[in-house]
């Protein structure tokens, strides 16, 4: 890979900053090699045999090997507390449910719908004139009757309803997983309806049972995304400026939001949000942005590669969490459209927001500096967020994602060596041709050239982020995190609602890194500054001094 | 906020919208919590369980633990025998458990996994060690509702677990779908009048445990095996919540031939009296000073607070057990509960609820299987005073700019259900308080500056 010396810190501060960032990222745990070693033996002890070979590839202790290899998006033995959930909450629950104008029916049993409402906290602000369901519950609440006799003729009557009570622009159906049992045809169901309605009407067979966690659920929403509404608006055709998507991005406690404020500071224009904070019409013009920011690249990176092959729109793999790793993604954009104009504006709101964000921090830095985490999460945050801690001086010495795939801990270099195993063959994978109108990618040499510099394209992984010593776990069960606080006394831990307050109990302060415990925005420099006074409360709160009792010390 | 919601109602076949329930298997999870060294086991797909466990966490801002059969599309053609079985290898091993309770969920109810056979044989071939206890209880989704799964559980540890051997001087309670808080009140009532009692479940020192810095998989609470085993002995059961808990009350009649009284929950005056009343007939305990006292500052508040409740319009959602005593309690405060409405389907709930509001608010509409939509819609077209409902008619309260008085299951956004109850008498006195101090929060935000009151 070329060195682009364009995405270097240009400020003082910031090369200070990035510098710190970087020491904190990369240095070796200060657990120490043996105890780590010790207590992966421990953990995978514990198991049944079998379990344990199996849970054993999924534990990975850094090594200096860039190139390592770590075990993903392979089943959970039965029995084992897990983080995980289904297929259905990757689907409706996080990538489609944060469209906020659509009408999202869940056709199932009531459970499915209530457990998926409004507890993602994806927020959304209606667009002038426009609509906003996203407090609203959808469900065609089957019984025993609909389980026996079909569900189908009940999905198109609510489909009727909806449209008659809200006339919505478009609405998605989402099967669980009896569903996929009886049978009911709701592609079938969906398209009747669109056709007799005239809007948008999408199924999506996203069953609680497929795949192995969320991840397939995710899957099975861009495929829906990308057949049925991009490139769907066709009058429009062009949008003028330096447009992007913002894709993989959810919105939780306004991220989005503050992502936009920079990006619009820097007259960069958002076309379209997957899918937080995302409007159906955005969307159906999706294909007119000149590039893809992708966030969560495990989450989106589908509809990123299949929009790159039909419209021609490349991505950049960026990351908005932390001072540091936000700077460094603005360099990539503006690396990308490579006009001086831009490339200065974007110097000159990053001088000056990352100047006002170190400020705000370095308090807080004080305290937190070479404080240790424990990062559970997601497909994407569990290495976002390590960048933020580094701002604070806080060390990640462990890791792991609760239903990423090795691209997302190894980078995409890994995508040829990943076995195609049952659970994931019965995901659909789209054919994608260039389209013969629309295709319109930016010249070869240019690719070219942002290819090299690792601009666009291009994902790391996790791993090599890593300092030395620090363990990877993927996928971990109770059992692990207990052991592992048991051992390690981490001083802050970020994980999941299941999990806050296990580790709470053991008086180690508990971050949700899915929900922000109801606070954010985190993405940005303003998200930065609010970060790092709420982990501030967590670790420096003075209730934690009270669990023991005077007489009992 | 909801500005998508239309004033007008239009009658819907197929369509729920915002409902006021949820499936059976959450509340299955929610009574195994209530026995001791008890792991929950979720059978389907992990996504129920994950659901679950986080949605009671929200609620209780405790752990939840729970296992899962993490069904594959494998599973969901083949069954899930082999699931279960590893299941059973995994927990005993890593968690081991005193007692698994399994659940079902909508997807091997669909498949059809035979239960009873799959844990017999589980046993059989050793998979369970000896004397370890493994129930269930079958709770598809597409049946009843939250409080369905919490009946089907709790008479689940009857049929599994219920023995008569030797009559013992103690009675059965079956405290009903409610709060930690809740159980831990009634408990100390029955105490205080001397009633040795069987508490069945007991989620109490389970989902409201202290903070001590150490972590306990299976914290102190829960009624133990042994203390269930004994039910078959008792005197009588007195069952609260007739929804929730009159499954398990006819089963230990049927098995054991305990007769049982079926109550309301007691939440407030009447009901509580019915509950003294039923207490003291079964065992001939007569009520304590204390209790009486209790029950007289009850009346008190009553009798002195009435002219801020005397009239006001009052919507209520919530279960079937907890919106039947609950209306009779505001009519007794002179309130007018005039929309009360359940999510689950209960003949029960509508007959009680419309012969408590037949003479004292003939017009009030009374419905089960609603959702909280309709009950919104009706508020567009007849404006309330107060709406009392779980976490999620917030919403409805901020359109419509109506006090809420949260109450029911689940309430995920303030504290204090769980350690302060609203049964019993000083239950129902804290019920009230809160009702009448948010009436009163009200009245001085809305009265101008010449008629906001220092006293009230």
């Amino acid at each position: 890979m070329t060195e682009n010396t364009n995405l270097s810190p240009k400020t003082d501060i910031e090369k200070q900053a990035a510098e710190a960032n970087q020491q904190v990222m990369l240095s070796e745990s200060p657990v120490g090699l043996e105890t780590t070693t010790e207590t992966v033996e421990e953990i995978v002890k514990a198991y049944p045999r079998k379990v344990g070979k199996k849970r054993g590839k999924h534990i990975v202790v850094r090594n200096d090997d860039p190139q390592q290899e770590i075990d993903a998006n392979a089943r959970t033995t039965p029995g084992i507390i897990t983080q995980r959930g289904c297929a259905f909450a990757g689907c409706k629950g996080v990538v489609v449910g944060p469209f906020g104008d659509i009408v999202h029916i869940v056709h199932g049993p009531i459970g499915c719908s209530y457990y998926a409402w409004m507890t993602r906290r994806n927020q959304f602000k209606a667009r002038e004139e426009g609509q906003d369901f996203i407090n609203y519950s959808f469900s065609t609440d089957l019984n025993e009757h609909d389980i026996v006799f079909g569900g189908v003729g009940k999905l198109k009557t609510a489909i009727q309803e909806a449209y008659d009570t809200f006339k919505p622009k478009a609405i998605s159906v989402h099967s669980t997983c009896p569903v996929g049992l009886i049978g009911d045809d709701i592609q079938g169901a969906a398209k009747e309806m669109s056709e007799t309605l005239g809007i948008s009407v999408v199924a999506f067979n996203c069953e609680g049972y497929k795949g192995v966690s969320q991840s397939a659920g995710h899957h099975i929403a861009n495929n829906g995304f990308f057949k049925n509404w991009i490139g769907a608006d066709t009058e429009t055709e062009e949008i003028p400026g330096y447009t992007v998507n913002l894709m993989g991005e959810y919105n939780i406690g306004g991220d989005a939001w503050e992502i936009e404020r920079v990006l619009e500071k820097c007259g960069i224009t958002v076309v379209s949000k997957f899918s937080g904070d995302g409007s159906y019409d955005e969307a159906t013009r999706a294909h007119l942005a000149k590039v893809n920011l992708v966030m969560c690249h495990r989450s989106i990176n589908y509809m990123a590669t299949m929009m790159e092959t039909k419209y021609g729109v490349p991505w950049v793999k960026v990351n908005f969490i932390g001072v540091h790793a936000f700077a460094k993604s603005m360099r990539k954009i503006a690396s990308f459209f490579d006009d001086p104009a831009l490339t200065e504006r974007v110097e000159a709101v990053l001088a000056e927001e990352v100047a006002e964000a170190e400020a705000k921090i370095a308090p807080y830095r004080e305290r937190l500096e070479g404080k240790t985490v424990f990062l559970f999460v997601g497909g994407s945050r569990a290495h976002h967020y390590q960048e933020l801690f580094a701002d604070l001086g806080m060390k990640t010495v462990v890791a792991g994602y609760e239903f990423a795939h090795r691209d997302d801990y190894e980078g995409r270099q890994a995508l040829p060596k990943i076995k195609v195993d049952a659970d994931s063959r019965n995901i659909e994978e789209i054919d994608v041709e260039p389209d013969s109108k629309l295709y319109n990618p930016p010249p070869e040499d240019v690719l070219q050239k942002l290819r090299e510099e690792g601009v666009i394209g291009e994902y790391g992984g996790m791993i090599p982020d890593m300092g030395e010593g620090t363990l990877l776990v993927d996928n971990i069960s109770h059992h692990e995190l207990d052991v592992l606080i048991e051992r390690f006394k981490p001083d802050l831990i970020g994980s999941g609602i299941k999990d806050k307050y296990i580790i709470e109990k053991f008086g180690i302060p508990s971050k949700q890194i899915h929900s922000y415990d109801y606070g954010g925005p985190f993405a940005g420099f303003k998200g930065a500054v609010n970060f790092a006074k709420d982990i501030d409360l967590r670790v420096s709160g003075p209730a934690w001094k009270y669990i023991k009792a005077p007489w009992q010390n | 906020m909801l500005e998508a919601t239309p004033k007008e109602i239009t009658e819907r076949q197929a369509l729920r919208i915002n409902p006021a329930k949820t499936c059976q298997p959450i509340g299955a999870m929610y009574a195994a919590l209530g026995i001791h060294n008890c792991l929950p086991h979720s059978h389907g797909s992990q996504g129920c369980c994950s659901y679950h466990r986080s949605h009671l966490t929200r609620h209780y801002k405790e752990p939840v633990m729970a296992a899962t059969s993490s069904f594959t599309e494998g599973s969901a053609v083949f069954g899930g025998g082999a699931n279960l079985r590893q299941a059973f290898t995994t927990m005993y091993k890593l968690y081991n458990p005193d007692v698994i309770a399994i659940n079902t969920t909508c997807l091997s109810e669909t498949i059809g996994d035979d239960l009873p056979s799959l844990i017999d044989e589980s046993r059989e071939s050793g998979l369970i060690p000896d004397g370890k206890v493994v129930i269930h209880a079958n709770t598809p989704s597409y049946v009843g509702t939250h409080v369905t799964g919490w009946s089907n559980m709790t008479k689940a540890m009857v049929t599994y677990l219920a023995e008569k051997d030797s009559p013992k001087n103690q009675i059965n309670l079956i405290p009903g779908y409610v709060e930690p808080s809740d159980t831990r009140h009634l408990k100390r009532v029955l105490k205080e009048l001397g009633v040795e009692s069987v508490v069945f479940p007991d989620t109490s020192d389970v989902v409201d445990t202290p903070q001590t810095g150490e972590f306990h998989m299976y914290p102190k609470g829960g009624t133990t095996v042994e203390a269930l085993k004994t039910t078959g002995d008792s005197i009588k059961t007195l069952a609260l919540g007739p929804v929730a808990s009159k499954a398990a009350a006819e089963e230990l009649k049927n098995k054991c031939d305990v007769d049982y009284d079926l109550l309301d929950l007691p939440i407030g005056i009447a009901a509580t009296d019915r509950f003294i009343q039923a207490v003291m007939e079964a065992t001939g305990v007569e009520p304590t000073e204390g209790l009486m006292d209790d029950r007289g500052r009850l009346v008190d508040i009553m009798t002195d607070w009435q002219q801020y409740l005397y009239n006001k319009r009052v919507a209520v959602s919530g279960d079937p057990d907890q919106v039947v005593p609950l209306t009779e309690f505001l009519v007794s405060c002179g309130a007018k509960p005039v929309y009360v409405i359940t999510g689950t389907p209960s003949r029960y709930f509508e007959t009680r609820c419309k012969e408590i509001l037949k003479d004292w608010v003939p017009e009030a509409i009374v419905k089960a299987d609603a959702d909280m939509f309709y009950l919104h819609q009706l508020i567009k077209n007849g404006p309330v005073d107060l709406l009392i409902s779980n976490v999620y008619g917030k919403y409805i309260a901020r359109a419509e700019d109506i006090p809420l008085v949260r109450f029911g299951w689940p309430v995920l956004d303030r504290v204090g259900h769980s350690y302060f109850p609203s049964v019993g008498y000083r239950g129902s006195m804290h019920l009230l308080c809160t009702i009448l101090n948010t009436i009163l929060d009200r009245k001085d935000r809305d009265d101008p500056d010449e008629t906001f009151e220092l006293v009230l």
